[in-house]
């Protein structure tokens, strides 16, 4: 009873609410990703390799540049390469997109380790570069308000601009030409292609697209969440960022709102440390919700499909 | 004399794969026309008109707009020339609003986003244009499909087609849809537009064409004037028997019931009668072939026959000797000894990558001979498998020469040899010879023939009418569904009059029809 107690005393606080926009920045950025390429009908599960990549990329180039801004353009640059890579690969020469993916996966956690030994020395963590944070920000008025204040201000600048990206994101799908087109394609091809939309630019634009937002996840974990890369730093979260998106029915909305609830578990999973549960059972927690989470989802797909097909014939 | 609209000379196509679809086929379009493209499935009519829509190019001859020879090399150049197409299958967004689908590729911009309000009116007002009536902020998915059909409509409308061509837009609509169509059409004309009209129903060729030109086989008919030929006439140059095959068919000998269809039904999603009220029954020792033109109902059918449609889609009754198996599974279906050979070998007659043995034994590898119940009996399978590559001489490096390597003939005589071998009751052949050369053709004839000697009772579906009406004792024509026709001894009928009924010009009389049930009760 006690160890509930003191679990409630540290959910039932604000800084509990702030953990959890904190842990969900780097899902929600690679969920939106996943949902751009999605929607396009080329699904990019390189995701966790590519935020590793600028992960690093960011510790390495602001380390280098001493600027965390400079770093974050590598991060960013490096993830939409690497994106730029798995299309070249799917769309020029056929390989296949999962294969492809799983290849970025790969690579990048050995490719990271190398190039960090290489650099560092060191095969577990970058702490001897001195690579640079990116700040967090106070808001004027906002910080002031009780309860709220707490909760939203003082975050790091990319937790702000995660939260401006579902919106900018859900312009782009529903209200401009791209979006509309990405749509169109990962929809009904032939439907795009007979009017003259180039299928295999537009998933190009995609791809690229969701390596960017996942860069930007990777320069959130080594420069914001943590102040250096460590090896496999990512953790799944780029997995459960497909899952969220998959969870979110590849809608904007879904996305972002599955996102947070994955956040909230793994926020919920450093919470409940206070209890004496093995840390290893309480850090099986976010991975325990994304399978459930999935399992609930396809339970509701299944349903809504036989509910279609009860009239005959329907194909 | 005028310059064409569109003008195709000497169009040759040839696949890679080697199938000749066009072979020097003259073509021209008259500025204001309604042109009807008549002719049977496979004549070459949908090849054609890739060829003006820039999906295919052709490998001989030249296309000439205006008098300007051209190339089109990709739909978006057909589009800038004014060629729009209604594709069989509609080109939407199903998600999508109407306005949505008619700007997608040029989309109205304002600042960074679509114009959404403009969209609406570009469609508003083509929708007015040209009098056919739209909802521009439906979405697509909602819509009927003669509805879908006039956003594709517009669709080409709004990217400035003068020549719209329609691939058998009339197929999947009810009659109410389809009469308005053609006041549609009509209004396009008026409007000075031109359309080509892909059909093989005869009756709505002769209702709003003008000129019709025929393919068979690849090559042109002729181009005529539609008030100058009559139904029966079109029907014999898109109907015509090229070599008549002869095969010593024994007398038959028929037996008892073998397949009994009592009053099926099937029903599409939208209520669409695709079967309607079909009876009749094949006998042991009969071979019952069914023609139509592709579309009528035959898919359906045989989809019943072979527990490929879905539980509660049909209606009736279905027996295989005294089983029911409307609504039974494909493996219960085929241990009563009913054995099917698909219409597509490629994708369900066979699996490419495995081996020819593999693919002989993929339908009874679960029968005692050839499994011993945890191992299957290499060497039983072996020496089968020689046998029937030798009793169906199929061309092969051997027995274990993966079946994707072969010829589309010596593909089919392993498909063919698999269902034959089962010594089955029924055997469901669904065009058993389509694109294979004429020796394999006749082998498998010949085997076919010989399965009706051992009292097997035979489904033969087929568009090659040589065949139906050679090898069939009895012969059924489907038409909108429903059997249109039930012939005695199909090898005297006169491929005219068969293709009037195929082509729904003339039916028998319900009760001549129904005489096949009341066979079963002698």
């Amino acid at each position: 009873m006690n160890g509930l107690d003191s679990l409630l005393n540290v959910i039932l606080t604000t800084d509990f609410a702030f953990s959890v926009l904190r842990v969900t920045t780097p899902i929600l950025f690679a969920a939106l990703g996943a949902l751009i390429s999605n929607r396009a009908g080329i699904i990019n599960i390189g995701m966790e390799g590519i935020m590793l990549v600028s992960a690093l990329a960011g510790v390495i180039i602001s380390s280098y540049t001493q600027s965390a801004w400079v770093g974050l353009l590598g991060a960013v640059l490096a993830g939409t390469l690497i994106a730029g890579l798995l299309a070249f690969f799917t769309l020029k020469f056929k390989t296949h997109v999962i294969l492809g993916g799983i290849a970025i996966n790969m690579f990048a956690s050995g490719g990271t380790v190398f190039l960090l030994y290489l650099l560092s020395g060191d095969k577990g963590s970058s702490t001897s570069l001195a690579s640079k944070v990116l700040p967090s920000v106070d808001i004027p008025l906002l910080k002031d308000i009780p309860v709220l204040g707490p909760i939203l201000s003082g975050h790091h600048i990319l937790t702000y601009v995660s939260i401006a990206a579902v919106f900018a994101v859900y312009y782009l799908l529903k209200r401009t030409s791209l979006g509309l087109r990405i749509r169109s394609v990962g929809e009904n091809p032939h439907a795009a292609q007979s009017v003259g939309v180039s299928v295999v630019r537009i998933q190009y634009m995609a791809l690229l697209l969701s390596g960017f937002f996942a860069g930007l996840g990777g320069a959130y974990m080594s420069m914001g969440y943590l102040s250096l890369f460590t090896r496999d730093m990512i953790a799944g979260r780029g997995w459960i960022a497909i899952a969220a998106e998959s969870m979110g029915r590849s809608t904007t909305v879904g996305t972002a709102l599955t996102s947070l609830l994955f956040g909230a578990a793994d926020a919920l999973a450093n919470a409940f440390q206070v209890l004496k549960i093995p840390a290893e059972l309480i850090a099986t927690l976010p991975y325990a919700a994304t399978v459930i989470g999935l399992i609930l989802y396809a339970v509701s797909e299944t349903r809504k499909k036989n509910r279609k097909v009860k009239s005959p014939l329907a194909k | 004399m005028e310059t064409p609209l569109l003008e195709m000379r000497g169009i040759t196509k040839v696949y890679p794969n080697g199938v000749v679809a066009n072979r020097d086929v003259n073509f021209s379009l008259r500025a204001g026309e309604i042109h009807a493209l008549a002719g049977e499935n496979g004549a070459g009519k949908s090849t054609l008109m890739k060829m003006i829509f820039g999906m295919e190019e052709p490998s001989e001859g030249e296309i000439y707009i205006r008098g300007e020879k051209t190339r089109l090399l990709s739909p978006q150049d057909a589009i800038d020339r004014g060629i729009g197409m209604v594709h069989q299958h509609f080109m939407l967004v199903p998600s999508f609003t109407v306005a949505e689908n008619m700007v997608l590729g040029m989309e109205p911009r304002k600042g960074l986003g679509i114009h959404y309000a403009e969209a609406v009116r570009m469609t508003e007002d083509t929708a007015r244009k040209y009098n056919l009536a739209v909802d521009p902020k439906a979405k697509v998915e909602d819509l009927s499909v003669g509805m879908k059909q006039k956003v594709e409509i517009l669709k080409a409308l709004l990217r400035g087609a003068q020549i719209l061509i329609l691939d058998e837009p009339t197929a999947v609509l009810t009659p109410q849809e389809t009469e308005e169509l053609f006041r549609e059409l009509q209004q396009l004309k008026e409007h000075g537009h031109t359309i080509v009209f892909i059909s093989h129903k005869l009756k709505e060729v002769k209702a709003i064409c003008d000129r019709i030109t025929i393919l068979r086989g690849g090559r042109s008919e002729g181009v005529f004037q539609t008030s100058e030929v009559t139904e029966q006439e079109i029907s014999r140059l898109m109907v015509g028997r090229d070599v008549v095959l002869k095969y010593d068919k024994s007398k038959l000998n028929m037996q008892a019931p073998v397949l009994t269809v009592e009053n099926l039904s099937v029903n599409d999603s939208q209520g669409r009668a695709l079967l309607n009220n079909i009876s009749f029954s094949v006998h042991s020792g009969q071979i019952v072939g069914i023609a139509g033109v592709e579309g009528n109902g035959q898919r359906e059918l045989m989809d019943v026959l072979t527990g490929g449609l879905r539980s509660g889609a049909s209606r009736g009754t279905v027996r295989v000797q005294d089983t029911e198996i409307r609504e039974a599974n494909i493996l219960t279906i085929r241990n009563l000894g009913v054995s099917y050979i698909p219409e597509d070998r490629m994708s369900q007659g066979s699996a490419g990558e495995a081996s020819i043995s593999d693919n002989l034994i993929s339908t009874h590898y679960r029968s005692k001979t050839l499994n011993n119940g945890v191992f299957l009996r290499a060497s039983k399978i072996a020496s089968m498998a020689a046998e029937l590559i030798e009793a169906f001489k199929i061309r092969c490096s051997g027995p274990k020469q993966p079946i994707g390597m072969l010829s589309g003939g010596n593909m089919q005589k392993v498909v063919v040899a698999r269902e034959c071998s089962a010594n089955p009751k029924l055997l469901i052949a669904e065009q058993p010879t389509r694109g294979v050369d004429v020796g394999a053709a006749q082998l498998i004839h010949e085997k076919l023939l010989e399965l009706r000697e051992n009292q097997g009772a035979i489904v033969l579906v087929s568009a090659d009418l040589n065949e139906v009406l050679e090898i069939s004792d009895r012969l059924l024509v489907m038409y909108e569904g429903e059997i249109v026709a039930d012939m005695e001894d199909p090898s005297s009928l006169s491929e005219e009059e068969l293709g009037l009924y195929m082509l729904g010009i003339k039916r028998q009389e319900p009760q001549h029809i129904r005489r096949t049930m009341n066979d079963v009760e002698v």
